[in-house]
């Protein structure tokens, strides 16, 4: 099909360097150097223990963020489960070329991967990593498995898969209500139990961002991707 | 010109490519990837100027904001395929109908 706005053929371009100057002209009016919120952030996070920053932005001081963020990525999830044509694409190998070398890789690297995963959450407080990135290792090593032809084990339901795709979300909103109970605003941790908490609430998320990112990888293949129907 | 604002506007010329291609082309997988340049535009645009700061390390919360904006990206686009694939395997058609030529697949 050629292109109908043939008619104003200049327009796009005029608008889209109309966009490139606006937001040039808006970042040369900051002024070149500054703090921040980089001062106010440290002192917060150091007193609460966490030496990474972005940790402690994200669960923490903008915690709001992220919990409408992971509500965005499950409902997300969801659409593209209900958009599906095929109602039981995970159950079976997207795959059926499951070699021995395949099998012999992922014997180590799944494992691996499920190290790294919990290791990415566990030094999140401190160090890069966090419930973000290891549910991107937990996904990545579930659609290897996939992509080499390793079914989902029978005893994984489609009911553990959405509890899964759906406690991360959940604990964080009920640990974020419980709070109000406890005593101060939404998502706003009690002192003593802030460190459990967010660790508890980054490793079920792990869970369920993993869960996700492999659902809306997967559950587009379909007949002509070498399905077994 | 600090290291801050070279970032700051490749990022706007990104967002600028990514919107010229979300108005021009009709294709919808073409439309999905220039969201993503957009998206990628505004990530390096708070990223450049998250490093603005003169301090001992840069502003975590731009950051932050930026992680946050990748998730939400990588729904969009999942989302974006899969309704896609439901719309090309329902009418046969990679872009929308003449009449409405600035529906995009968002």
């Amino acid at each position: 099909m050629s292109r109908p706005s043939r008619t104003l053929p200049a327009l796009p371009g005029i608008v889209s360097l109309a966009v490139f100057v606006v937001i040039v002209r808006a970042v040369l009016s900051i002024p070149p150097t500054g703090q921040g919120l980089a001062t106010q952030v440290s002192q917060a996070a150091d007193s609460i223990g966490f030496k990474n920053r972005v940790t402690a932005v994200l669960l923490d001081f903008r915690g709001y963020d992220t919990l409408l963020e992971v509500a965005v990525l499950m409902l997300a999830t969801v659409t593209v489960l209900s958009l599906r044509e095929e109602p039981c694409v995970l159950r079976r190998p997207i795959s059926r070329r499951a070699t021995a070398v395949l099998a012999t890789l992922n014997k180590g690297l799944v494992p691996l991967a499920v190290i790294a995963a919990v290791h990415l959450v566990w030094i999140g407080a401190s160090q890069p990593g966090g419930a973000f990135q290891a549910g991107a290792v937990l996904g990545a090593a579930s659609i290897l498995l996939a992509l080499s032809g390793f079914a989902r084990p029978r005893w994984v339901g489609r009911g553990a898969m959405r509890a899964t795709l759906a406690v991360g979300v959940l604990t964080f909103l009920a640990i974020s209500l419980l709070a109000i109970y406890a005593g101060g605003d939404l998502l706003q941790y009690p002192d003593g139990a802030r460190k459990t908490l967010i660790l508890v609430i980054e490793l079920l998320l792990t869970l369920s961002i993993g869960v996700s990112l492999a659902i809306l990888f997967l559950s587009s293949a379909s007949a002509e991707d070498g399905v077994d129907r | 010109m600090s290291p801050a604002i070279i970032y700051s506007i490749a990022g706007a010329a990104l967002f600028a490519v990514g919107a010229y291609g979300l108005l021009v082309r009709q294709h919808l997988l073409h439309k999905v990837i220039a969201s993503n340049f957009l998206g990628s535009g505004v990530f390096l645009v708070l990223i450049g100027l998250g490093r603005r700061s003169d301090g001992p390390s840069s502003d975590p919360v731009p950051q932050a904001m930026v992680l946050t904006g990748i998730v939400v990206t990588v729904a969009l686009t999942a989302l974006a395929l899969a309704l896609i694939k439901r719309y090309y395997s329902a009418t046969g058609l990679t872009t929308m109908e003449p009449p409405e030529p600035e529906e995009g697949a968002r």
